[in-house]
Formats: C-alpha cells, structure tokens, sequence
C-alpha cells in the first residue's frame, strides 16, 4: 500500500485492517474478557493496567525526549496524596482530586526537571534520582501532606453517579477507561507538533534548537506530561488501593517502570504496554508455571523455598535472553514477527 | 519461545482451575511470606514455622477432621505482587489472611471489609488497627509498635531501679513511619514519668549510624536506649554502640531487632552480652509443641529442620499459625460442617482467650474492641551465648496506648 501524503503516513490507522484490529480488541477487552475470566485474572489486568499509564508517562519522558528519570515513582506520590488529601479534607469527587492530582504532579515534575536544560543522560538520572528522594523525604516527614506519622490515608472508593466501584470486576471498567484515554493521548501526542520536537530534542538537542524548537519550554513539558501520567497513575493505584501509602512509591518502584519501558521498547506507544505487561506478568506465570512442575522433583517444603527464589531466576534470565534477542525491546520484536507474516510465505 | 509461553499460560490456567475445584474439602488459609525481597532474613524462617505447625495440626487429623490447606505466595515485599497473591488466595477460597508487610496491611485494609475475610498482621502494620470497631476484619494478635513503645518504657523504668524522673532516655529509630509510630506514647509517658526523651533518627537504607549512637553515648548520656530498628540496622547498631562503650544492658530494641541473625551478624553472642530484645513469641526451643514437631519429623524418618534453630522467627510463624488455626476452630466448633466463611473466622478471632500454647503464645485475650489481644510482651537478654528470658509476659501504660487508639479512630 502506497502513502502519498503526509495526513496518510501520520494517520491513526496505517492499513484499513487497523480498524477492525482495533474494534476487536475494544470488544476483546470490553465485553469477552469480563465475561469469561474468573475475577482474579481481571485483577492482574487491573495491574497491568496501571503499570501501563505509568510505562505510558515515563516512555514520553524517556523514550520519546530522551531524558532519563529515575523519580517517577515519587511523582506518582505526589498525585497519591494530593488526590487523597482532595478526597479526605475537602470531600472533593473522584474526578476532580484526578485531575487536581495529575496537575500537582505535573508542577512537581517540571521543577524536578529543571536540571534537565544543562545536563543530560547519567547526569540527569542522578539529578532525578535527588528529586525521588527528596519527595520521600518531604511526604515521610511533612505530615500536613502525610496525614499524620504513619503516611496513610485511606480514601473512599470512586462513585460513579451514585454506583460505588469496589470489586475487581468494577475496578476493571474503570481503569480500561483510563488505559485507553491513556493510549489514545499518547498516540496523537506523539504525532502532534509537540511529539515531533520531543523526539528532535532526543535525537540531537542543538539542532532542534536551531531549526528553532524552544528546547527549554519542551523539556519541561515533556518532564511535566510525563509525571502527569505518572500522578494519574498514583491516583488511580489509591483509588484502587482505597488508600495512599508512601512505602507503595519507593525508588525501587522508578526502577520498576524503567524496567518495563526498556523491556518494551523505549519510545514507542505498544512497547509500553508490551512492558508493562511483561513485568507484572511474568512473575505470576512462572509462579503458576513451578507450582505445577515442580512438585515432581522437589520435596513440599523445599518447593516453598525453591519458587521465590527460582522466580527471581528466571525472570532476570528471560529479561536478559530477551533484550539480547532483540535490543530495541518486545515492541521491536512483535513488528519483526508481523512485518514477516505481512507478506508470507513469500520472504521478499 | 511464544509457543512456551502459551504452553506454561495454559497449564497455569488448568492448574488454577483444578485448585478451584479442591478448595471444597478443606479450609483454606491465604498465606502472604517474603522470602525473597527487602525483609527476606525473616520469611526463610518464619513461614516454615508456620508450615510446621499446619503439618503437625493435620498430621493429628487436622481440626474437628478438617485438614487445613495454607497457600503460600510470596511477594517479594512488593504491594503490587502481594495483591495478586490475596485475589488468588481470595479465589482459592481462603477464610483467613496472613498478612505479611505494613504496605501490604494498608494495601488489603479496604479490601478484606468488603469481601468479609479477616486478616492477621503480627509486629507490623498500622497500630491503629487494634481497634476492632474501626478495622474488623484486621486482627494484629501481637502488640504493636504502640504497646511495644509502652512495654519498652516500662522495662527502662525497673532496670533504672523503678523511677524515671530526670532520667534520659534515647530512642533510636528507623526513619520511616513505622519508626515514628511510638513517638506519641513516648511524649505522652515522658510526661507522666517526668523523663527526657530525646529521638535519634536513622535514615534508610540505615547501616550509617555512627553519629547518632556517639551522640546518644557522649554527647547525650543517655540512661536508656530504646531501639526500633529493621533489616541490617540492628546488627549494625549493637556494634556501633559497642564500639562507643554504651552498656548494652540498658538497651532494649524492639521486635524487630531481636533475632538470632541480628546478634550473628553484629560479631556473635559475647558482642552483644547483655543486649535486650522484645519478643511477641517466646524464644528458645523449650516449649511442648517445638518437640511436638520434632517428633513428628522423627516418626517421619526425617532431621527437623534446620530453620528451627532460628527460634526467635520460626517462633513466631509457629505462634502465627496457632493464632490462626485456634480462631479457625473456634469458628468450627459452631459450624461442624466445617464449611465456615471468612465472617466465621473473624468471630473465632474474637473468642479467643487464654489461649498460650505451652508459654510460646502470650495468654491473648481478643474481643470485638481489642484485637491486638491485650499488647503482651516478653524481654529476653543475651546470655552467655543465648536467649535468656529476662520478663514474663506484660504489657504497660495501657491507659495511654488506648487513648492514642482512640483517637486515631476519630480521625
């Protein structure tokens, strides 16, 4: 199929199958799903599903800009108690403490960026990495954000015209909407003006400047949509949690993300989600996976000790096996075994 | 690899599906352990105490002829993995929860009301939820880091010859809100007692402490010490203190800085002569039902387990599982069918009294009101290359823990 203009090579849909690929996963997802599983794999969708927006935010930031954090986590906090703090001193709606928190989020992370005009790469990331632990600090020890010394605050559950979402398979509707609101956003963001000068910024930020892209304004608005996905994220992980806790965004939950972005593959919409769902994911299915085997060879109290530790194991190893498969991420992979049943059996 | 992948996701989903099925014919236990993540010097040996215990229970015809099935998932002390691990022993069809991890507590605390299953959370969580009208369906059954603060206290004022007025009191902690929890009770007694508190904090991943405990030493003076330290820190504190000359007899540290592997780490037993650790299940391998276990092993032909020499954690998964499994027969006793649910169990908790397992379990008493079971306590001190029991069990102040548990619950 041949492209003759710019609007088609940029469009939404590159081949007209797209469409149907689309409405079937919208039904997949939407209708067949729920239907058939059992409520506990809806709640590792629901899972995923965070990990996605999360992966989504910080694969704008990363991927698509070019600038590595490692405070992602501590951004989600700020939306977590902002939201919370919405929710439990004013009464505020659900709606309003999302937005008030991605927004606050979104403020916190474009001072965090600010080191970003003069310094880049492994520089940054330690910059970054001040920011996540000052923002611990500060929610560990202000209680006036905290909530009093435990850092918990419980929030009610999210309402919905008077229908109170609680369940899993609720919580499942209601994080799918944000996912795709999430996937959408970030598909015509990066497509947009905005998401070109991202991406001429990563690619080689002085000659970005000199065909005249604000490289101070769009570094920090990359760092400030970038972490307003990430304080969606931390709302939606309270709402879904029912409270907000600072031990739940620790460093180790920036280098989870970071993880997932380049297991996926950095700068691109489907690797994030490709990541997101590997990394939730993969722990649980070797889980399942030993659980099943390995009472064959192992005595039961060994097996009990033999699980945690075999899955750490693996899950490095296959992350390892599969960045060597393919460096650019899973996201790369997928387009490899696509674009050769694209035109098989014929290999030219 | 995709085809792998498939396969080992359809054999979870045929395995996941047998289970369902199984889950009719005993009562299932949820079991949440860390063996692998940040406080994985635990779980190796408190969930084979645990294990142990189940075994024994069922080895002898489980309870009222129900054997006893407890699934163990562990999370790695990550929030996101310790939900899934509660879905799953939700779908398995588990009445009880053993929680494990203060994140994790908050993370279920809404969750466990609205699907009516209690869950126990010993030695950590929220010091809150030993008001049972606020969280019912969380049960600490061991005392809290609010209790733990008032027994602390209480030990410092009979080792100081049973008067604090003008003494100094240092309390070294781990800065995170669990290290802050007990600061209000300390205030709060610091003003009856007419003592000086001063609080000592010490940053994550805490290993660095050599200002704090030279300060507390020299600077300071401080009469006592009350330490509320996890992980390393412990080990690392008692050698600092030693290094700086602190009489490690008049320091005391709390639940968790009171294992084996802390006084091994820090250079062995005669290092730390003297030092006093808080226990919530007695220490030590003197008790009827460790030797219940081992003959059990014995008859079996096989060695007991070596996790068994780590009796200050092995203890307490053996004083969980007992918790455990006596609210279970409790909810039993009512309902001899033995198809109880979770709002079955969360009764049996609130019935239990008196309950002691030979010493290794406080004599609980868990009501409706309290379900932290009265914040009962041991001191044990290091002697001569053990554990020596030092108090019997006791709990102090109760008055000003109950306010502070009352006042939480107004927020």
């Amino acid at each position: 199929m041949l492209k003759t203009t710019y609007e088609a090579d940029m469009a939404l849909y590159p081949l007209p199958i797209a469409r149907w690929t689309v409405a079937a996963i919208a039904v997949l997802f939407f209708v067949v799903l729920p239907l058939v599983l059992h409520e506990y794999y809806l709640s590792i969708i629901n899972l995923v599903s965070i990990a996605c927006i999360g992966a989504l935010g910080l694969n704008i930031l990363v991927g698509y800009t070019g600038q590595i954090s490692v405070g992602h986590g501590a951004f989600m906090s700020v939306g977590a108690y902002t939201a919370a703090n919405f929710a439990v001193r004013m009464g505020a709606p659900w709606p309003v403490n999302l937005i008030a928190g991605g927004l606050m989020a979104a403020l916190v992370g474009a001072i965090v960026g600010i080191p970003s005009l003069r310094i880049k790469g492994l520089y940054l990331a330690i910059a970054t990495l001040a920011g996540q632990l000052i923002i611990e600090w500060t929610i560990n020890h202000v209680t006036f954000i905290s909530g009093g010394v435990q850092a918990s605050i419980e929030v009610p559950r999210p309402e919905i015209f008077g229908f109170r979402i609680a369940s899993q398979t609720e919580m499942y509707f209601f994080l799918l909407g944000f996912v795709v609101l999430a996937v959408v956003g970030t598909m015509n963001l990066v497509r947009s003006r905005i998401g070109r000068a991202f991406v001429a910024i990563r690619d080689q930020d002085i000659a970005a400047e000199i065909i005249g892209i604000n490289i101070f304004r769009y570094k920090l608005l990359a760092f400030a949509i970038s972490s307003f996905y990430a304080g969606i994220t931390g709302v939606l992980y309270t709402y879904y949690l029912g409270v907000a806790n600072y031990e739940q965004f620790q460093i180790n939950v920036s280098i989870d993300y970071l993880a997932m972005i380049i297991i996926g593959g950095l700068g691109s919409v489907l690797g994030s989600i490709f990541g997101a769902i590997f990394v939730t994911l993969l722990p649980i299915v070797i889980r399942l996976s030993m659980e099943s085997f390995g009472g064959y060879l192992f005595s039961d109290a060994a097996i009990l000790n033999i699980i945690p530790n075999m899955r750490l194991i693996l899950f490095g190893g296959l992350i390892i096996i599969f960045l060597v498969a393919e460096p650019e991420g899973l996201n790369r992979l997928w387009r490899n075994i696509r674009s050769y049943f694209r035109v098989w059996p014929f290999a030219y | 690899m995709r085809r792998a992948l498939a396969i080992l996701i359809g054999l979870a989903v045929v395995v996941g599906a047998a289970g369902y099925v199984a889950a009719n014919h005993e009562i299932v236990i949820g079991m949440q352990c860390d063996r692998t993540g940040a406080t994985q010097t635990v779980g190796v040996n408190l969930c084979p105490g645990y294990h142990d215990y189940i075994k024994l229970v069922n080895s002898k015809g489980g309870i009222e002829g129900h054997k006893i099935k407890a699934i163990e998932i562990d999370h790695e002390y990550k929030v996101p993995q310790g939900m899934e691990s509660y879905e799953r022993h939700k779908k398995e069809g588990a009445v009880l929860i053993g929680i494990y991890g203060t994140p994790h507590t908050y993370a279920l605390m809404a969750k466990l009301v609205e699907d009516r299953i209690p869950g126990t959370s010993p030695g950590f969580g929220s010091a809150a939820a030993a008001d049972g009208q606020r969280y019912p369906y969380l049960f600490p059954i061991a005392a809290t880091y609010w209790s733990q603060g008032a027994a602390a206290v209480k030990f410092a004022k009979d080792q100081l010859g049973g008067n604090l007025k003008g003494k100094k009191i240092a309390y070294l902690f781990y800065d995170n809100p669990a290290g802050r929890e007990p600061i209000d009770v300390f205030e709060d007694i610091a003003a009856r007692e007419g003592f000086q508190l001063r609080t000592f904090a010490v940053p994550p991943p805490g290993v660095e402490m050599g200002a704090q405990v030279l300060d507390i030493a020299q600077r300071y003076r401080a009469d006592f010490l009350i330490a509320h330290l996890f992980g390393r820190s412990p080990s690392v504190s008692i050698k600092e203190l030693k290094r700086v000359g602190f009489p490690l007899r008049k320091v005391v540290s709390f639940v968790w800085g009171a294992a084996e592997a802390d006084i091994e780490a820090a250079g062995g037993w005669s290092v730390a002569e003297g030092y006093n650790a808080m226990q919530f299940a007695g220490v030590g391998s003197n008790y009827p039902v460790l030797d219940e276990i081992r003959a059990m092993y014995k008859k079996e032909g096989q060695e007991p387990p070596k996790e068994m020499n780590s009796t200050v954690y092995y203890n307490r998964g053996v004083l969980q599982a007992a918790i455990h499994l006596e609210a279970i027969r409790n909810a039993v006793k009512d309902k001899k069918s033995g198809n109880i649910t979770g709002e079955d169990v969360r009764k049996g908790f609130e019935k239990i009294s008196g309950f002691t397992l030979g010493g290794l379990v406080p004599p609980l008493k868990i009501t409706p009101t309290d379900h932290e079971g009265g914040g009962l306590v041991q001191i044990f001190t290091v002697k001569g290359g053990k554990f020596v029991k030092s108090t019997e069990w006791f709990s102090a102040y109760n008055d000003i823990v109950a306010k502070h548990i009352k006042e939480s619950g107004k927020k």
